[in-house]
């Protein structure tokens, strides 16, 4: 099937380049058969590269091996959740999905829009083909997924062991979800800037489009945090990687959009800001996947080794992005002259205004500090980096100041709030926060040691207080208006205002995870030493003891691991049993192969609502790979059969006489916090991005003159 | 020989269905008439950025009902502040409802 498959892509190649064609030549000659056909071709691309990529996803489940890259990323003892995922493990398999992904939102955004924004989407359908043809070219001609082996291999390379992680199926699809979900307001962009019909409508329509971009990646990087935290074996879930960084960056522009759209809508103003937002969200989430994809950066993600006419592609794309944009904002900026004015620094939108500044410094800081090493290697010639710590200290004061705002921000007024109001509103949240920060440095007392955490947390019981107050007020007046029940007027209030409460919800997700971040980053114990059976280690109340080694044969890996117990003041707490699992090193694996090739850390991990338990183990081979070695050595080529009894032998030899083992103990507070956070924030998300369930009609009076206008 | 044939069909679908805008132009265009199709109304672009304009002024409308009900308004703030936005959304209704501009000389 192969080359049904090759044959798809070269169509799709063709329909692409025909869009892109016939809605410019329609364009510039008004003639709209073409610009249909232009349109029904999006349709039509993405049902020839979503058979494209099923062919894919079909090899990669029957262990094709005479596909080259089923060979490379999967293998017959692959479980089969992860043969799927295996697909965009590769360079080759990631782009198709982009270019699926991509269409798929094209085609909704085109049947969506096509009659409200006439005039702007055949310019925006013109982007999107661009973008299209260019992932389409670059998998035709440089990646291609449905290359052939002339000789079949009877088993494939196997997954990388870092990917096999259930987080790791999604977290790559909902990163490039987000990414191809921005290029839809970004070609909207570019289409109302090009025809400036410079209004609210291109912003209000593709809403849902940025939000479901934002949404997609705030998923795709919780489930990135996730996977380092579980699987990485160094107890952390943010490393200020090159990698996480890039989604980061697209998402904290998004956010500052998300916020500053509104003020667009009502009130005409930031039309450049928002432009700007909407346009460097786009680019990022080009540079996101060029930096995912290109490996010009060290990162833990460095799965690929790509080409140097890939790299090059992606830069050329992104400096015609960036020149467009800079183009276009200039030539249209009178057009995008703001229509009103702030009516006063104490309002809502002056709030945004600020917060959107955060944000954007937060995108530069995160922004200078991933490219830090490629700017001093050109300015220095040696390639230095800025470090995690570096990260913290600035992300951490902007955080701090964007917490705030999140309290103070929702008690705000649009327009213009009255001083005596907002300090009436900000009473009991003040109180909360104020009051949380006493009881923690009495009930805590090395938090008093850690201002920028204690200041973290009062920032988050504000904003925590801030919404329950805001919920418990909108609950009372629609009660007051509607005679309901409390349960009926909550559901109410946040069914008639789903972007006000679904943005509340959001708020109170981000309160938590800046409490776990806080207490985690603050607080976290970390011991790490080599244990023999039989020998403890005591941190705090706890107590952890190494009771005895165990070990695992599988049909793909060897796995070594520890029962460890855990008292807490002398009371039981059960066992945690982390391990390590190794992978054959090639396809023909000898005895001493099984003990050294690709390895995989599983942490132990005892998660609570008040700390995590975790537990990595690194056992100690130096012995058992020489004597693996010397039983290849002895017997030579061995069968299966005999291979597996010698790789017994040697477990049940480790078993019998373990050697020392390192253990990394962490003993985290509130880590469940950012999880359960982030849940709350992507169901915030979600109430937000809902569409309202019935047309939103309320007779609203107006002066009696209007009636009498038309006369 | 499969493999070939399910590329020729997966080609054809895709011809006939990018290209059947163009053949009914094409062939409307040779009867001389237009091809009986149902008319497609498409909505004025700037009857459309009234339409937003005129739901963002709505919208806002309620808003501040609420900030003043949820206690960030004062009533009299909230007074003078309703009648301004109802004031906007009226003459935005009144630009909505006004004929289309005449071409001079029509």
């Amino acid at each position: 099937m192969a080359i049904v498959g090759r044959s798809l892509m070269m169509i799709a190649l063709a329909v692409s380049v025909w869009g892109l064609v016939s809605t410019i030549v329609g364009i510039r000659s008004g003639r709209r058969e073409l610009l249909i056909s232009g349109q029904r071709s999006m349709a039509v691309l993405t049902g020839v590269v979503l058979g494209a990529f099923a062919i894919l996803e079909i090899a990669f489940l029957r262990d094709d091996f005479s596909f080259a890259v089923v060979a490379g990323h999967s293998s017959t003892t692959t479980p089969v959740g992860y043969k799927a995922a295996a697909a965009w493990s590769s360079q080759e398999g990631s782009l198709l999905l982009w270019v699926v992904l991509l269409t798929i939102w094209s085609t909704i955004a085109i049947a969506a829009l096509r009659k409200r924004l006439k005039e702007v989407l055949p310019v925006a359908t013109v982007v999107l083909f661009g973008l299209s043809t260019f992932f389409l070219l670059l998998i035709v001609a440089l990646e291609d997924p449905f290359v052939t082996l002339a000789q079949v291999p009877a088993e494939g390379a196997g997954l990388n062991p870092l990917l096999r992680h259930a987080s790791m199926m999604i977290h790559p699809p909902a990163l490039y979800a987000g990414y191809t979900l921005f290029s839809i307001p970004f070609a909207f962009a570019i289409g109302a800037l090009w025809t400036r019909r410079l209004g609210a409508d291109w912003l209000l329509a593709t809403r849902r489009f940025a939000l479901g971009a934002w949404l997609a990646l705030g998923i795709g990087i919780l489930l990135g945090a996730r996977w380092s935290y579980a699987e990485l074996g160094w107890g952390g879930y943010w490393a200020w990687d090159a990698v996480e960084n890039a989604a980061l960056l697209p998402w904290l522009l998004g956010t500052a959009y998300l916020h500053s759209a509104t003020i667009q809508e009502k009130r005409g103003m930031l039309k450049i800001w928002n432009a700007s937002l909407v346009l460097g969200a786009g680019i990022l989430s080009i540079l996101g996947t060029f930096l995912v994809r290109s490996g010009i950066l060290t990162s833990i993600h460095a799965f690929v080794e790509p080409g140097a006419a890939l790299r090059w592609a992606f830069v050329a794309l992104i400096l015609v992005e960036l020149g467009a944009s800079i183009y276009l904002v200039a030539t249209r900026r009178s057009d995008l002259r703001s229509e009103h004015r702030l009516d006063s620094l104490l309002s809502r939108e002056s709030f945004f205004l600020g917060q959107n500044l955060i944000l954007v410094a937060l995108t530069f800081v995160v922004m200078w500090g991933t490219f830090f090493p490629l700017i001093s290697e050109a300015v220095t010639g040696t390639k230095s980096t800025v470090g995690p710590e570096w990260f913290d200290r600035y992300v951490g004061t902007l955080a701090l100041v964007m917490g705030a705002l999140m309290g103070i921000g929702p008690l705000v007024a649009w327009r213009r709030s009255g001083l005596r109001e907002l300090l009436g509103s900000l009473r009991i949240p003040l109180i909360v926060a104020l009051g949380t920060g006493v009881i923690l440095s009495v009930a805590i007392p090395p938090i008093r040691e850690d201002i920028p955490s204690l200041l973290l947390f009062i920032a988050a019981a504000l904003t925590g207080a801030t919404v329950t107050q805001e919920f418990v007020r909108g609950v009372r007046a629609r009660r007051a208006m509607a005679s309901e029940s409390s349960g009926r007027a909550l559901v109410q209030l946040v069914r008639r205002n789903r972007r006000r409460y679904g943005g509340y919800v959001v708020h109170a997700g981000f309160a938590l995870l800046l409490c776990g971040v806080a207490a985690s980053s603050a607080f976290q114990k970390v011991t790490e030493q080599p244990m023999t059976p039989g020998t403890t280690v005591k941190q705090g109340d706890y107590t952890f003891t190494y009771v005895k080694p165990t070990a695992q044969i599988f049909e793909e890996r060897v796995q070594f691991g520890a029962e460890v117990a855990v008292t807490r003041n002398g009371k039981d707490q059960g066992t945690i049993n982390p391990t390590k699992s190794w992978y054959p090193a090639n396809l023909a694996p000898t005895v001493g192969d099984a003990f050294s090739g690709e390895s995989e850390t599983d942490v132990g991990l005892r998660a609570g609502p008040l700390r995590d338990l975790w537990i990595a183990i690194e056992p100690d081979t130096s012995k058992i790979v020489p004597l693996a070695e010397r039983v290849d050595k002895r017997f030579g080529d061995l069968t299966p059969e005999a291979r597996a009894v010698g790789i017994g032998l040697i477990t049940a030899q480790y078993l019998k006489n373990p050697p020392p083992a390192t253990f990394r103990i962490i003993v985290s507070p509130l880590v469940t916090w950012i999880w359960a956070g982030g849940i709350v924030v992507v169901i915030g998300g979600l109430i937000a991005i809902w569409p309202p369930s019935e047309p939103r009609r309320r007779r609203v009076s107006l002066p009696a003159a209007v009636g009498r206008g038309q006369g | 020989m499969l493999e070939l044939l399910v590329v020729v069909v997966a080609l054809a679908i895709v011809v006939v269905l990018i290209g059947s805008p163009i053949y009914r132009s094409l062939g409307a265009g040779s009867e001389g008439e237009a091809e009986e199709q149902p008319v497609e109304v498409e909505a004025d672009p700037r009857e459309v950025e009234r339409a937003a304009e005129r739901e963002a002024k709505l919208r806002e409308i309620r808003e501040a009902e609420l900030d003043w009900r949820t206690g960030k308004l004062s009533e009299d703030d909230w007074r003078l502040l309703d009648s301004r936005l109802r004031a906007e959304a009226a003459e935005l209704l009144k630009d909505s409802a006004a004929p289309a501009p005449t071409k001079p000389g029509g």
